[in-house]
């Protein structure tokens, strides 16, 4: 079977169309968790697209060789590496984000998003395909969890990545740094998301029926004067 | 059979690679982890002992506590390490204290899990500040809603009154065992 999907496809569509936190809400307990912030959302974000594309280009490599039947168990444990040297690294390194993200970094081997790409991806496609797949999820998660993290820091404690942006005379919102205010923001975000999706299909379909207006009457008309 | 043999084989190599991998990487990454941990524990010491230089462990089993001294080595007091329940969870505390015991020279706190924006006051310099100077005889008060009045009180954050009164119970815990430990002459 020969794939038909553009190259460019590939990548694009884990932006908007299959967005893994708009489209497919995978991956929800880290981004409701850390994302109080800007600054944790790209960290989070980062962290996961780098398990993401590791884990996603190494399976596609060995794809042939991993029988079928074990092959959850050899994906969790090669993303189970992968994030344990990302927490390694973070704690060495980074020790005041690693911090901030507590237990959720150890936590991204069971993210759905990878084990899921895995196993709807990687293991059917080649190591290229697979990597701009992971690429693009990737990106549409940082997407996500950014513009979630910025409008939290932005309307709960007056800042964006750090820098007061709001007056002092806004007072800031508690709530939206808090577990609730996680939810109401995605809830929303969701909503909008679902809702532009529903308006541009209405256009597209009323188009379309237009459209078959238009090349029907053409006909009749066509029809009558044949006649 | 044969896929028996794969699988088993399969899951081996892929076990054996990323267990050698990740003791490469955590062979690395240990020392630095370590020096880490190391160097904010010192700046706290420090931090709550504005005048020391050198500051030496107290080897008591049970308590985290470090003696420290200004530059000629005279004894300044102690930076004590403590923790206890606050209102969600742990609030690991570092605590100066003057050599008698008597007087705080400053607090700071190390780790907590307090409400956002609300009980995460009390890492704030308001609060915390109310603690300079502040005398430990016969113990550490709070009070709420008004100034406080006597050398010994501090006023509780409105909204965070459960964390602020967990941040004083924790001292007052920590610092009554440095006293009886000074009483056996331990320290």
């Amino acid at each position: 079977m020969v794939k038909q999907v553009p190259l460019s496809k590939e990548f694009l569509k884990g932006l908007w169309e299959q967005n893994p936190i708009f489209k497919q809400v995978l991956g929800m307990c880290p981004t409701l968790a850390v994302t109080v912030s800007a600054i944790n959302g790209i960290a989070m974000a980062l962290a996961t697209t780098f398990v993401l594309v590791t884990a996603s280009l190494l399976i596609s490599t060995i794809r042939k060789l991993i029988p079928n039947q074990v092959r959850i168990a050899a994906y969790i444990v090669i993303i189970a590496t992968f994030v344990t040297i990302v927490d390694l690294v973070m704690k060495a390194k980074f020790p005041e984000l690693s911090k901030a993200l507590g237990p959720f970094i150890p936590l991204i081997v069971v993210n759905c998003i990878i084990l899921g790409r895995q196993e709807a991806f990687a293991s059917k496609n080649t190591p290229f395909r697979a990597l701009l797949d992971a690429l693009g999820m990737g990106a549409g998660f940082f997407i996500a969890l950014v513009s979630l993290g910025g409008i939290r820091e932005i309307i709960g404690s007056r800042t964006f990545l750090g820098i007061q942006i709001l007056p002092d005379a806004f007072e800031p919102w508690l709530i939206m740094i808090l577990p609730a205010g996680a939810f109401l923001t995605l809830g929303l975000m969701l909503g909008f998301a679902n809702m532009y999706t529903d308006r541009k299909k209405r256009i597209e379909k009323e188009s379309l029926i237009e459209q078959y207006k238009r090349v029907s009457k053409v006909e009749i008309s066509m029809a009558q004067e044949g006649i | 059979m044969n896929n028996v043999v794969k699988m088993i084989l399969t899951l081996s190599i892929i076990g054996v690679v990323s267990g050698g991998l990740l003791s490469r990487i955590d062979n690395w990454a240990d020392p630095l982890i370590a020096a880490n941990q190391k160097a904010q524990t010192e700046e706290a010491i420090f931090k709550v002992q504005p005048e020391a230089q050198n500051y030496e462990p107290v080897n008591i089993a049970g308590i985290e506590a470090y003696k420290v001294s200004d530059a000629s080595n005279n004894p300044l007091g102690y930076s004590l390490v403590y923790s206890g329940n606050g209102f969600q969870g742990k609030i690991r505390l570092m605590i100066g204290l003057t050599s008698d015991l008597e007087k705080i020279t400053a607090l700071e706190i190390l780790e907590q899990v307090e409400t956002p924006g609300l009980g995460t006051k009390v890492t704030e310099d308001p609060f915390r500040n109310q603690f300079k100077g502040l005398e430990t005889l016969p113990q550490i008060n709070w009070v709420k809603g008004i100034n406080p009045s006597h050398p010994n009180e501090i006023q509780a954050i409105t909204g965070a009154t459960i964390s602020s009164k967990a941040v004083v119970a924790i001292m007052n815990v920590g610092i009554l065992k440095m006293r009886k430990l000074q009483k056996e002459g331990k320290i």
